[in-house]
């Protein structure tokens, strides 16, 4: 009964009180670590500081928290061998949910308290676009954002300290598109697509070579679990190819809508949602329903990919994860998104060693720009990294799965945003090996 | 007896002046001698706080309980958005606010009409219908509202009389998350002495009577649905400003960011600070802005994982919801003001429930 | 045709699962008159023990019953040890507090079972049943999701309408005094209607990850929907539960499958408002309540 608001004493006491209570806190944090080299923040003698944003917690944290513990499993075994150029590498992980009021406000943190050299892998377009401006305004780098929407490196002018490292959407689309085009000239194609860069970007690569072969679109939001709807609509129009560029977990929703609606197109997933491995665990349960187990859930079912993953335990570089991963990582065991999180890794650590011994921000973006469509590495395909563009991974080869391994129908494919050209990589680069220590050295 | 009155609103409103400008001296000393991460913390702070002002005035005041003022927030934070597309809207931020709390306002009084005739968990359903709803149209209008990557926010420069009361007063440059926080805490004080002279007058009153007995306040002449759609209005207005400060502090209005969690937040920041009172909110707000950091780190240097860190902080913070609620109902102020008023005078009517311990 | 067949029968199944998490919803608030927005996370760590036993090799049925048992348990201690303080006060306590305990589940969750996506069997078959040459979009599974609700939507008003027990538990809730003073243990019946409600929350948990996918926040979009439902059809109604859930289900199927999914959630709030501008209650509000 008493609930007057009297915006009396209290109000203002509580106002110094709260104040002061920050400022005390702010107290001695300035304070600069002493024989920083050359005065970079977040470098010193003997350690190197990063950080990195991803949802640990929330709706987006199921898979994508996985990938700053394959990069801290990689770092701490580069750290185990001597660092990079004699620096230890210290990685700050915060978590902002997938909400980028709190990427702002945790990149902030990053920035202006824990003072890291560059943020690393940081992941998300809606979150990494709340404070790419900001880094950028505050000189740091904002390197491989874990993304693949354009504005990771396609704007050098205005984000110079930006870097992308997967391929981006458009160029898979593009890629897609025109295989299909060459090679199912006849099918009617169906879009089902992410309603964010995701779906757009891929959509206008697509476009670009099968536009008028496409026969239905159909768009799900994110965290909205019933796909029936959508594929409904892609049988109504009689889609009889579907290409698909969503999530892990669409993949198999959308697999379990198209077995109860009778839904048997030809599917192509593109590479963001079609871990064989995880795709199988999360249906191998539904056996019982007449959906085969484990990895062969999806079998022939096309996709793309460039990095190797875990249903290639031979391949030279995934050994070498699976090598890092028990030797430091965490409970659980080698996924996907590991890998993802320790090739990026790797190419961060393959940039600082570039960036030479008197570590600068400035002396880091050289160094990428310069030589970093030259490094080996787990990639398939080249990075394009240079002082025109920042995109990252530059192509990708076509897959078909069988019994939850990938067999390859095309040679690696690279291109380019706009309209650019495709065509077959020459560089070599998946067939490079990881040097016998594991750690890059230039 | 009319004089009487309008002498002891004077007298309100000046001491609500009064304390505004110990407030705004304080707030100057803080923000002047903290770094700049306090200070976008502070920005934070002030948009909670100012979300939270608003509705414990709806909520402890009139007894309507909203579980969509996040979405409020969002329309201001669009609105803002709108306005400073990029560098050549030479907007004044004044102005970018005081449009966000118009358009808010139309919406709230929207929301407010629809509201007025339902009670408790049916206003609860609307209101969280409305929370998950907005987002939706940031979506579907991707065209002019961004989709899923919704909105930059292009701060203007900082106007050059800015600057030089700035370095007059403080003598050092002011740099532009100072700004952002002056902004954001100047609005807030702005909102908080509007707010408090509004339930301190006669429309407060009224809000109260109809909070606190429907039948009564009827045969008093007083117009249920105009009290609970104004105090409606007045709230939203208030989230409207949130929602600018938000969009000026973020530099993005995304539909991510407008969840229900922020909804349930804002929510949890006026219950754990003391229902209906200011002063509650905005430590509610403090509470919410500076708890997790501080639990993460500590989970942290405990020697859990990152993951486990961050799981550890929204436990926490659902467990001191619970606690406060069990241990001290009356919220941090209430308690605060239940142990001061017991130990001046021996007997007050204050329910038992209230005089259970203080705050943790 | 065969689109909109298969719209509707997703959107009838989807109905279904608003439905019974409605009544779970409309059981406490009959017993205790408050609004439990922790009956997702409920839910969900039930279904969390029914993985942990159907992991351990035992049958699909075994852990089900699991679930419903330890949603029993659950329910009944919850109330013992956290609500019982706050039944009979202001409103908001009790709303913050399950908001609270919300928060806290699910962090639990995340902390003790990971958070990751993980399968979750049904019992039986997820094709779709053939009619003719076509198959329509509704499977074993679907079937026995309508089924169970109905069953349950039945046990309940049977309770309320033909049994003691229901009488006693509504007198408590309505006015615990006077039930007190005809003898009504009351601190039991709160209990009782605790214990029940969050076994209904835990079928409607079982009933969404059957034949699809669990993580810690797999619930949440049944908890705005769940509450819609049960507001749309009246608190006070296990029939008004379900026709809400139907009604939601089945338009909110059609606006995803024909005007974009980014509007379902306003669909939702559209149907609300109008609903609830032709009748403040709900639909089967019961005229002579009024409550001050």
């Amino acid at each position: 009964m008493t609930r007057h608001i009297r915006g009396g004493g209290p109000l203002v006491a509580t106002l110094a009180a709260t104040l002061a209570l920050t400022a005390c806190g702010a107290g001695g944090r300035d304070s600069s670590d002493g024989e920083a080299a050359a005065d970079t923040p977040g470098v010193t003698d003997d350690t190197v500081t990063i950080g990195g944003t991803f949802p640990l917690t929330g709706v987006a944290a199921p898979g994508y928290s996985e990938i700053p513990t394959g990069a801290q499993a990689y770092f701490d075994y580069v750290n185990e061998q001597g660092g990079v150029h004699g620096r230890q590498i210290d990685y700050i992980v915060k978590d902002d949910g997938y909400n980028p009021t709190t990427t702002s406000t945790v990149t902030n943190e990053l920035v202006l308290k824990d003072e890291v050299f560059a943020t690393v892998g940081s992941l998300g377009t809606p979150t990494q676009a709340s404070v790419a401006d900001y880094l950028n305004d505050e000189g740091v780098p904002q390197m491989m954002v874990s993304s693949g929407s354009l504005q990771w490196g396609d704007d050098v002018e205005n984000r110079p300290m930006t870097f992308g490292w997967q391929p981006d959407y458009e160029s898979e689309g593009k890629i897609i598109g025109q295989w299909v085009a060459e090679n199912m000239p006849d099918a009617k194609v169906g879009l089902f697509l992410q309603d964010d860069d995701l779906g757009e970007d891929a959509e206008k690569g697509v476009r670009q070579y099968v536009d008028d072969q496409i026969v239905a679109v159909e768009r799900y939001t994110s965290g909205n679990t019933d796909v029936a709807p959508q594929v409904s609509g892609l049988q109504a129009k009689k889609a009889d190819l579907v290409l698909a560029f969503n999530t892990p977990s669409y993949t198999a929703l959308s697999q379990l809508v198209a077995l109860k609606t009778g839904y048997k197109p030809q599917w192509f997933y593109a590479n963001i949602g079609s871990d064989p491995a995880l795709v199988g665990s999360l249906l191998e349960r539904f056996s019982e329903g007449a959906v085969d187990g484990d990895s062969t859930a999806l079998d022939g079912v096309m996709t793309t990919e460039y990095i190797p993953g875990v249903d290639n335990p031979e391949d030279p570089w995934v050994q070498l994860w699976q090598k890092v991963w028990d030797e430091h990582g965490e409970d659980g065991e080698l996924t996907n998104y590991r890998i993802y999180g320790m090739s990026q890794a790797y190419a961060f650590v393959q940039a600082l060693d570039a960036a030479g011994e008197d570590l600068t921000r400035e002396g880091l973006v050289e160094a990428v720009e310069e030589g970093g469509t030259d490094w080996d590495g787990p990639q398939l395909a080249p990075f394009r990294y240079s002082a025109d563009s920042h995109m990252g991974i530059s192509g990708m080869r076509i897959l078909e799965l069988e019994g939850g391994k990938g067999k390859p129908l095309t040679d690696v494919l690279v291109t380019d945003i706009g309209d650019a050209e495709i065509t077959t990589d020459d560089s070599g680069s998946a067939d490079d090996a990881p040097p016998e220590n594991g750690v890059p050295t230039s | 007896m009319r004089d009487r009155i309008t002498a002891v609103r004077r007298n309100v409103l000046a001491r609500h002046l009064f304390l505004a400008l110990v407030g705004l001296l304080v707030v100057v000393v803080v923000v002047e001698s903290i770094s700049d991460y306090r200070n976008t913390q502070l920005a934070s702070m002030a948009y909670l706080g100012i979300a939270a002002g608003g509705l414990t005035v709806l909520t402890g005041t009139n007894g309507q309980l909203s579980l969509g003022h996040g979405a409020l927030m969002a329309i201001g934070a669009y609105t803002s958005a709108l306005l400073l597309p990029d560098s050549d809207s030479s907007l004044p931020l004044s102005l970018v606010i005081l449009a966000a709390v118009a358009v808010t306002l139309v919406v709230g009084a929207a929301v407010g009409l629809a509201a007025a005739r339902l009670h408790g968990p049916y206003l609860a359903g609307a209101t969280l219908a409305l929370a998950v709803a907005v987002p939706g149209i940031a979506l579907y209008f991707k065209e002019t509202l961004g989709g899923e990557q919704g909105l930059r926010v292009v701060m203007p420069d900082i106007p050059v009389w800015v600057l030089d009361l700035a370095f007059f007063v403080t003598g050092q440059d002011l740099s532009r998350s100072r700004y952002t926080a002056y902004v954001g805490w100047l609005t807030l004080i702005v909102v908080f002495v509007l707010l408090a002279n509004l339930s301190a007058g006669r429309t407060g009153r009224r809000w109260r009577a109809v909070r606190d007995d429907e039948v009564s306040a009827e045969l008093a002449g007083i117009d249920l649905g105009r009290a609970r759609v104004s105090a409606f209005m007045v709230s939203a207005a208030a989230a409207g400003a949130a929602g600018a400060i938000l969009a000026f502090t973020v530099k993005l209005a995304a539909p991510s960011a407008f969840t229900l969690t922020l909804s349930l937040t804002l929510l949890a920041a006026i219950v754990l600070g003391g229902l209906g009172s200011l002063a509650g909110a905005l430590i509610g707000a403090a509470l919410l802005t500076f708890l997790p950091s501080v639990v993460t780190d500590v989970g942290r240097s405990a020697g859990l994982s990152d993951i486990q860190a961050a799981e550890l902080a929204p436990l926490v913070y659902g467990l001191v919801m619970v606690a406060v609620i069990l241990l001290a109902p009356a919220g941090i102020v209430g308690s605060l003001r239940g142990a001061v008023q017991r130990s001046a005078t021996t007997r007050r009517t204050t329910s038992p429930t209230t005089t259970k311990g203080t705050a943790s | 045709m065969q689109q909109f067949l298969n719209t509707a029968l997703s959107g009838l199944t989807l109905g279904m699962v608003y439905a019974a998490f409605a009544l779970a919803l409309v059981l406490i608030w009959r017993s205790t008159r408050i609004v439990n927005f922790a009956q997702a996370p409920m839910a969900m760590l039930t279904t969390f023990v029914a993985l942990v036993v159907i992991d351990a090799g035992h049958s699909y049925w075994l852990g089900f019953v699991a679930a419903l048992v330890s949603g029993l348990v659950l329910g009944a201690v919850l109330e013992r040890v956290v609500i019982r303080p706050v039944e009979g006060k202001a409103e908001i306590n009790a709303v913050i507090l399950t908001l609270g305990l919300f928060i806290v589940l699910h962090g639990l969750a995340a902390v003790v079972f990971g958070n990751r996506y993980r399968s979750f069997p049904a019992p039986f078959g997820l094709e779709g049943l053939t009619v003719g040459s076509t198959t329509i979009a509704l499977n074993g599974f679907g079937i026995f999701t309508i089924v169970s609700v109905l069953v349950v939507m039945g046990l309940l008003v049977a309770l309320f309408r033909f049994t003691d027990v229901g009488l006693r538990m509504r007198a408590s809730a309505f006015n615990s005094e006077v039930a007190r003073l005809l003898g009504v243990k009351v601190g039991a019946m709160l209990t009782l209607g605790w214990a029940l409600a969050s076994l209904v929350g835990s079928l409607a948990g079982l009933l969404i990850a059957g034949g699809s996918l669990v993580h810690p926040s797999y619930m949440d979009s049944v908890v705005v929907f769940g509450f819609v439902a049960a507001v749309l059809g009246g608190l006070d109604s296990p029939l008004g539960a379900v026709v809400g859930g139907l009604i939601l289900g089945l338009s909110l199927s059609f606006v995803s499958g024909y005007v974009g999914s980014q509007l379902v959630a306003l669909a939702a709030l559209v149907i609300l408002m109008l609903v609830l501008t032709l009748k403040p209650g709900g639909l089967f509000a019961q005229a002579a309540e009024r409550r001050v």
